[in-house]
């Protein structure tokens, strides 16, 4: 596919966010300019107080910007919030306890007014895309913390969004399984042809996952560096152990010192 | 051998081989209770009973079981003695060594019997059911026998008999009472203090300056003495159950109120913006998100209130009433020395009090199953 035909599915200009605190100004974002296009893995890294689950939080309209532009599939955030355009994971996986797996993921088709006979093939369809089959009838407490994300993913997909957001989703779980999710995310995402906007403080994991790496920097949170890539998008974890993956993982810690992100 | 003395079948031992000896030397019927063949036998098993298990130092579900078996039949022949022979008023020290014995034992066979664990959950819970009705059967055996043992004055204390007794020879009365202060004054009060607390409670989440406003009013509301209200309400609602159903709205208005308040902020952070991520309306979060959050809280107010509507209710009957319910009868009957009818009265109150109490504690557990305090994997 050529490039120009892909449409841009975010674009920030000069996008600035202000927090007032009773210790004064706090610049969460400062003059963020960035395009996301149509089927692009991109990941936000750097460290704690960059601004990268923020300028996600601003995309998703959970955050309002104080200055610059910024539009999610050509219409502002609020708009493409309203629209469902979106799908949201959390760093926790936030299923309410008194839901069965089942309920939980339906609950975004329920807000939506789907009927249930649809609302119950999207389940299914979801959770077997996640791997979780079988376990409808399960209360979210009776499952793994891996599991749990995963639910959580599907409930996100549910929406059939275009666009799926993720917050360290996978900050929470130990190493192995962290690994597995990123095989299985990397399957999904190259399956489903979504775009996919990935906040992350791993190295690793940025590098495996992206197409486009933003590299960001604290106080006030920017853009230090934009890196492209294009690696075959069936990629598995040995990869990881190719110098073409240590070449982009020295560039991403090369930004991040840039940045000064390992200052005492 | 490192085995731990049983201490408490050692001092049964020496209770009633004390009693036995007692017994056995000054069988004097004049001074009380010694001589009787009954009495004599049933310390010689105690004896070996008490012995027998302190030497084997037995321990399991069973012997306790075994034990508490004993207990009983010692029980009965206290009863026997006190009320069959007629020596209520004039029992001796063996007496009482027999019965400190009997007690030494009860408590290592319940001791024993707690140990009980099964993974047959019927058993199980038969068990657990058992060991709270021995333990109060025993205090009301300990009851009967001090009150008759020591010829307690009825007006004092009368026996847990004696007011069975009463309870079982008034129903008709005790039914009529109920129904008038529990059905008629305490239901309805209940449900509509925890009612209005609830609607309130989602109006005052929903306006943020009646949280400034009102919840304060309600704390003062809250604070108000209660025989200082009564009497207004039975001048505002009349004698009849109104003005107590009024009572116990006030008394229930504001812990629902309260409860409310905070379970709906309990959703978490993430939760919520989980629900605004899909655009959620305001009735939508309250529905699906913030109200099932508040359960515990929501459920924690009915339980408290279940109690206090039955305290509310009682008292205000004590400020004017038709001649009928149950703080009307505790309060007349007082006055005319009747302190069985009383004491049949507050077995009534403690009866449904608990019964309320169950079924609010049932439901609980049957909505907010999912929560970590009752969480089963």
């Amino acid at each position: 596919m050529p490039e120009t035909t892909k449409r841009n599915v975010v674009t920030c200009e000069d996008l600035s966010l202000t927090f007032e605190t009773a210790d004064g100004p706090v610049f969460a974002l400062s003059e963020i300019n960035l395009q996301v296009s149509q089927g692009e893995f991109v990941s936000f890294i750097g460290p704690s107080g960059c601004g990268k689950t923020t300028l996600l939080r601003t995309i998703a309209d959970l955050e309002k910007s104080t200055s610059g532009s910024i539009l999610v599939n050509g219409v502002t955030p609020e708009a493409a919030r309203m629209n469902r355009d979106y799908g949201y994971v959390f760093q926790a996986s936030a299923l309410y306890p008194w839901r069965t797996i089942e309920n939980n993921v339906a609950l975004p088709l329920e807000i939506m007014g789907l009927a249930k006979a649809e609302r119950d093939a999207r389940v299914a369809k979801n959770l077997a895309l996640v791997d979780l089959l079988g376990f409808e009838n399960k209360f979210p407490w009776q499952l793994s913390g891996g599991m749990q994300q995963r639910v959580s993913i599907a409930r996100a997909l549910c929406l059939e969004p275009e666009l799926l957001l993720m917050d360290e989703p996978f900050g929470a779980l130990d190493e192995i399984v962290r690994d597995h999710l990123n095989e299985q995310l990397l399957r999904l995402w190259n399956k489903t042809n979504k775009t996919v906007i990935f906040v992350t403080h791993s190295i690793p994991e940025a590098v495996f996952l992206s197409t486009k790496i933003v590299v960001m920097s604290p106080r006030p949170g920017r853009i230090i560096d934009v890196i492209d890539c294009g690696f075959a998008r069936d990629r598995t974890l040995e990869f990881r152990e190719s110098p073409e993956f240590l070449e982009v993982a020295h560039r991403v810690r090369e930004g991040l010192r840039a940045g000064h992100s390992y200052d005492d | 051998m490192s085995r731990r003395p049983d201490l408490f079948c050692l001092a049964a031992l020496a209770f009633s081989g004390a009693a036995l000896v007692m017994d056995l030397l000054f069988s004097d019927p004049a001074t009380g209770i010694a001589g009787a063949p009954l009495f004599t036998a049933a310390l010689a098993l105690l004896c070996s009973v008490a012995g027998w298990w302190s030497w084997k130092s037995a321990t399991t579900p069973g012997h306790g079981l075994a034990l508490v078996v004993v207990v009983i039949g010692g029980a009965v022949v206290a009863l026997v003695l006190l009320y069959g022979y007629g020596y209520a008023g004039q029992v001796s020290a063996t007496f009482w060594l027999f019965i400190l014995a009997l007690w030494a034992l009860a408590w290592r066979g319940i001791d024993c019997l707690a140990a009980f664990s099964s993974l047959n959950a019927t058993r199980q819970r038969l068990v657990d059911t058992l060991i709270p009705v021995l333990f109060g059967a025993w205090l009301l055996f300990l009851w009967e026998v001090l009150v008759a043992g020591f010829e307690v004055p009825h007006v004092l204390l009368p026996p847990p008999s004696a007011i069975a007794a009463r309870f079982a020879g008034s129903l008709d009365i005790l039914r009529a009472d109920f129904y008038q202060t529990f059905m008629k004054a305490v239901l309805a009060g209940y449900v509509i203090g925890c009612g209005s607390g609830f609607a309130v409670a989602v109006l005052v989440d929903r306006v943020p300056f009646l949280q400034r406003g009102l919840l304060p009013l309600g704390n003062l509301v809250s604070a108000l003495p209660i025989v200082g209200v009564a009497p207004i309400m039975v001048m505002w609602f009349g004698f009849d159950w109104q003005s107590k159903a009024a009572v116990v709205v006030i008394m229930t208005f504001f812990p629902m109120l309260v409860n409310t308040v905070t379970g709906l902020s309990e959703a978490g952070a993430l939760e919520r913006d989980l629900m605004r991520s899909y655009g959620a309306g305001y009735w939508q979060n309250l529905f699906k998100l913030r109200l099932p959050a508040a359960l515990p809280f929501i459920f924690n107010a009915l339980k408290i209130n279940s109690t206090l509507a039955m305290i509310g209710a009682i008292v205000a009957e004590f400020f004017g009433t038709p001649t009928v319910g149950m703080g009307f009868r505790i309060s007349t009957e007082v006055g005319r020395m009747n302190v069985d009818m009383v004491w049949a009265e507050i077995v009534v109150a403690a009866i449904a009090g608990s019964a309320f109490y169950g079924v609010m504690a049932l439901l609980e557990r049957k909505f907010t199953f999912w929560h970590a305090s009752y969480r089963q994997n």
